[in-house]
């Protein structure tokens, strides 16, 4: 299997989809002559052309809502935005008009969008613009919100979230896009929705996402090293959630730990770990915990910025608290 | 883009102030403030490139004259509100340079402790209101300040600087709106440098020049050439003079060039380097010092020795910076809430 890194394969997703369906086009900032900010749209302007690969003004509600509409009209549009910190801009124009108008008009229209864009800490880009705002989205009915931790997820949700007839958060990761893995050629399809066991184990379950999956796993190899064995998975879906994955896996571990990037006041771990309690109650040894960053703004020095994030220390620290 | 247009575009200016004339060493003051910004930038870049400052750093380099030219017709306490390029606006304000680098650094002698970074610098002490990461969301916020200047009947006013890419956000034209109906004393400043990152103004912006959106609002116009810190004050100083006895708003578009990359990571292969090298060659600082030599106001030699301090005061700020402690682990809390907010139901541990 070709080994790609998660921007190459989101390029490559990018690029199958729209070659597969000429209502597909890509607009954003910067994505077409400049090759994409962080260079995932490389290459498309070349391949697609101008009509299809759009450089847009700074104008977030404006283009966001232009292809919003465009999409009720029939088109499926996948609009990129250089961070998601950027989204806030036309937060309005996802929530209230993408997520809404097809309950709405009572069916009538539907909204086949994608809109995309790195997110996530640890940059030293300071308080606005190391947001991750997957749950900010995942509040809203009718959003579904995805956040890809592999290369293989990156390409398979990417093209799954481009023909889903709904509209589709799809959160990347800043510090995920050089990271390498097998990537399957061609016609490669990740169902939304479900959650992905990325590491086996049989003491502790950790259900985390993102650039969290992966601290998640290193913490797992030095438990490991410890006699620790930490069962891993990778939500991949934030929206909707996949509990019966969570389910089987606390059933079978007893104990579950929660590690997600958000702040922690109502992020979608609160949702997990409500979930588990009210439905698996009897199955658990230990309180469910949950790790996410520190309830700051994100501060531009790197020792505290990775003193507010989930790092990896924290994820084995809270492992060994659940198990004590 | 036609060049710079001397004549206020919609006949709303106050004739009566005129901008007094500088003495010898004011001029040598304008001078020197060019030059401390453009050796600080280089020292940040040098500062980014050993891997010492982090994150994205946008440099200043040939637009000098906007923020120096601007800032110097302005009374101390008038505010000053800017974008993520806010490195040279908080210096021609008069910030010390020690902890502008420092913040760079992400020191805790830095003007923002650290936590904003090359984006987010504040010093309201001298009047400086930042320092904003989101395209366009300062000018919004400057105009509050501004609303509140009046509100309160200070007498004074604001200037609100953005980049020809920030013009296309719609928050820009609901504050200038609000402005223009609200008769508000703010100067709306765009630094017209041709690019928003890699897209040329050609492909980004409807309507030639920038300053045709002010008329939608009946808002006073202006353009200035920013690469002659002359032009930049006295078209700045009729508009703070609007703004000051009239109390209305103005638009201003100064056309200057950025000679490096939209940040420290920008490859920038949008322009030639042709391009650059022609548009160095008009370098705002040169002029000026042309002039000055021109008006016998300065030698050779007495300006060198400016430029030699200027390197050493860099200097003297990385160092500063290098040396400052990093920031308490705890520090993440602190600054978050204003000691008012405090309440007991606030706190932690409050049953
Ligand atoms: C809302 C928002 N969208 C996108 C960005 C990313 N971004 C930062 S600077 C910039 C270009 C701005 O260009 P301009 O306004 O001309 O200012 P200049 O950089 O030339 O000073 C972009 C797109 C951002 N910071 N905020
Ligand atoms: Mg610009």
């Amino acid at each position: 299997m070709p080994i790609l890194t998660y921007r190459e394969a989101l390029n490559e997703a990018l690029s199958e989809e729209m070659e597969r369906d000429d209502r597909v086009m890509l607009m954003g900032e910067e994505v077409a002559e400049y090759d994409g900010a962080y260079k995932v749209s490389k290459g498309l302007l070349k391949k697609f052309g101008p009509k299809r690969i759009i450089d847009t003004p700074i104008s977030e509600t404006g283009f966001t809502g232009l292809a919003i509409g465009a999409a009720m009209y029939g088109l499926r549009p996948v609009v990129e935005y250089m961070t998601w910190s950027f989204s806030l801009v036309c937060y309005d124009q996802i929530v209230n008009n993408a997520a809404q108008v097809r309950y709405m008009s009572g069916g009538q229209l539907s909204v086949p969008i994608v809109f995309r864009g790195s997110s996530g800490g640890g940059l030293q880009v300071g308080a606005t613009h190391s947001h991750t705002p997957e749950n900010w989205y995942a509040n809203v009915p009718a959003l579904t919100v995805i956040t890809p931790a592999f290369p293989d997820d990156a390409k398979g949700l990417l093209k799954s979230a481009i023909r889903s007839n709904n509209p589709v958060c799809f959160l990347e990761n800043e510090k995920l896009y050089g990271y390498k893995d097998e990537v399957p050629e061609g016609e490669h399809l990740t169902e939304i929705g479900k959650a992905k066991v990325r590491r086996e184990g049989s003491d502790l379950t950790i259900v985390s996402n993102s650039g969290s999956t992966h601290r998640a796993l290193n913490a797992a190899k030095i438990l490991e090293a410890e006699g620790i064995s930490v069962e891993v998975i990778d939500l991949r879906t934030i929206k909707p959630l996949d509990f019966a994955t969570i389910a089987a896996s606390v059933v079978k571990t007893n104990r579950l730990l929660i590690v997600e990037e958000n702040k922690p006041f109502a992020g979608w771990g609160a949702q997990v770990a409500y979930q588990v309690q009210r439905e698996l109650f009897d199955d658990l040894d230990a309180p469910v915990h949950r790790l996410t960053s520190l309830d700051v703004p994100q501060p531009y020095n790197g020792r505290l910025e990775q003193y507010v994030l989930p790092n990896e220390e924290r994820v084995v620290a809270a492992v060994k608290e659940v198990l004590a | 883009m036609p060049a710079a247009d001397p004549a206020v575009k919609n006949a709303k200016t106050n004739t009566s102030s005129r901008l007094p004339e500088l003495q010898p060493a004011q001029k040598i003051e304008l001078f020197r403030q060019m030059v401390q910004i453009r050796h600080f930038e280089e020292k940040a870049k040098q500062g980014f490139l050993s891997g010492k400052i982090k994150g994205f750093c946008h440099l200043y380099n040939g637009q000098e004259a906007v923020a120096v030219g601007s800032i110097s017709v302005l009374n101390e306490d008038d505010a000053v509100i800017t974008a993520y390029r806010d490195h040279a606006h908080a210096l021609a304000r008069g910030s010390d340079a020690n902890a502008c680098m420092a913040e760079l650094f992400g020191k805790i002698t830095g003007c923002s402790r650290g936590k904003g970074g090359s984006m987010h610098f504040f010093d309201v002490k001298k009047h400086f209101y930042g320092g904003h990461g989101i395209v366009g969301g300062q000018i919004p916020l400057g105009t509050g300040l501004a609303y509140a200047q009046k509100y309160l009947g200070t007498n004074r006013v604001t200037l609100a600087y953005m980049g020809d890419g920030a013009i296309n956000q719609g928050a820009v034209h609901e504050a200038m709106n609000l402005a223009a109906l609200w008769k508000l004393p703010i100067i709306y400043i765009i630094e017209n440098n041709e690019y928003s990152m890699g897209t040329s103004i050609a492909r980004s912006s409807a309507g030639d020049p920038l300053t045709k959106r002010a008329g939608a609002f009946d808002m006073a116009a202006i353009q200035a050439n920013g690469m002659d810190i002359d032009d930049v004050r006295a078209k700045t100083f009729e508009a703070v003079s609007l703004a000051r006895t009239e109390s209305q708003p103005t638009l201003m578009e100064i056309k200057t060039y950025r000679y490096l990359g939209h940040s420290m990571s920008d490859p920038g292969t949008y322009r030639s380097k042709d391009e650059i090298e022609t548009r160095r060659k008009n370098d705002p600082i040169e002029i000026y010092k042309a002039r000055l030599l021109e008006q016998k106001i300065a030698t050779e030699e007495s300006l060198n020795a400016i430029d030699e301090e200027a390197l050493a005061q860099a200097q003297a700020a990385y160092d500063f910076a290098e040396a400052s402690p990093e920031p308490e682990l705890e520090t993440v809390y602190e600054d978050i809430w204003t000691p008012e907010d405090q309440i007991p139901e606030f706190q932690p541990n409050h049953r």
